[in-house]
């Protein structure tokens, strides 16, 4: 693969996670528990929304075929799309989005900061950018894990719960394909067995304050960067898509 | 059952450096951590700040305005504690 071609395949992917929880949360708008809670939700999908169209605009340059950021978001099918599984899991309750937050922030979090590093100009100033939103997003998200574990009991079996459910989708994090070996080796970029012991032991601190217990070892799902995704990322790329699909070229 | 309601807190934002920090308004949260994310997320959205302070609202401990007159009026016609009578220099900013 020539390089352009690696850093176009890797900017697509790392705007599908952000595009995709972006719109997760974004479902949440309204339905927040508390006034100030629901502020602080819509401000952090914007920042996915917002690193989103730089990563797609970037691997629009990259692959010179003239593509803009709403050809990524808004008319590629589900299959092209290249998201980990764990960002488009449903919010279900409260407990449920705060661990899917946490799980992934803190991986992703480590992953922008290699990135910072990475030999690709481009790329690492959007993840220059990226890496101070996603520096609060985690604080704010780990805070809320450890209010919901340490609080009362019916709290600490809901968010344990939801802790157990979502593990099975950490492992596709680590778990690289050849365009992250390629990323890793040829451009410098991050290098995933190496963040994998870091985001354990922050992961396991912040569950442990939370007085939680971190689940064991057990069967992995993926495919998110495949294109192999599960049955509720169909239902979200119709909402997400819906208007450009029906009125094509529509603008505001 | 009744809802309980988060404690208030004030939130005082320092708009830049060399400025003091002003009462921005208030937010609710159930502890300090999260009254400073609070008032982060809601009064910092557009850079109004580069400095956050939260105290809980009922640790303030106000005047009473039953005593407005006591405290306040005797300063009222002693207007040679005004610094009214120099002249204040144009490229003096924020007095």
């Amino acid at each position: 693969m020539r390089s352009t071609a690696i850093s176009a395949a890797y900017a697509t992917r790392l705007g599908d996670n952000a595009l995709v929880l972006g719109q997760r949360m974004i479902e949440l708008v309204a339905a927040s528990p508390e006034l100030e809670e629901e502020l602080a939700n819509a401000n952090f999908s914007l920042d996915y929304i917002g690193q989103a169209r730089m990563f797609y605009t970037y691997a629009g340059e990259c692959e010179g075929a003239g593509r803009t950021e709403d050809d990524f978001a808004f008319l590629r099918p589900e299959h092209e799309y290249r998201n980990l599984l764990l960002v488009e899991q449903p919010n279900g309750h409260f407990g449920d989005s705060t661990v899917r937050a946490v799980l992934f922030e803190s991986w992703y979090l480590l992953l922008l900061e290699a990135l910072t590093r990475c030999a690709d100009e481009g790329l690492a100033a959007i993840a220059e950018r990226a890496v101070k939103e996603v520096r609060y997003h985690v604080r704010h998200s780990s805070q809320w894990l450890v209010r919901l574990g340490d609080g009362t009991e019916e709290s600490h079996a809901r968010v344990q719960a939801s802790l157990d459910n979502l593990w099975r989708f950490t492992g596709e994090m680590f778990a690289p394909d050849d365009v992250d070996e390629q990323m890793h080796k040829s451009l410098n970029g991050p290098d995933l067995a190496a963040i994998e012991p870091q985001w354990r032991r922050n992961v396991a601190a912040i569950v442990a304050e939370a007085t939680l217990e971190l689940p064991g070892d057990q069967w992995m799902a993926s495919g998110g960067k495949q294109g192999k995704h599960t049955e509720h990322f169909g239902f979200l790329l119709a909402e997400m898509q819906y208007l450009q699909r029906a009125y094509p070229g529509a603008e505001w | 059952m009744t809802k309980q309601e988060w404690p208030l807190y004030e939130v005082f934002i320092r708009s830049r450096s060399g400025l003091s920090h002003r009462h921005a308004g208030s937010v609710h949260a159930a502890d300090d951590e999260m009254a400073l994310s609070n008032a982060r997320d809601t009064y910092t959205r557009r850079s109004e700040g580069v400095s956050i302070w939260v105290v809980r609202s009922d640790r303030i401990i106000a005047s009473d305005p039953a005593e407005t007159s006591a405290f306040f009026e005797p300063a009222e016609d002693k207007i040679y504690r005004h610094p009214t009578f120099y002249e204040i220099p144009d490229e003096v900013e924020n007095l």
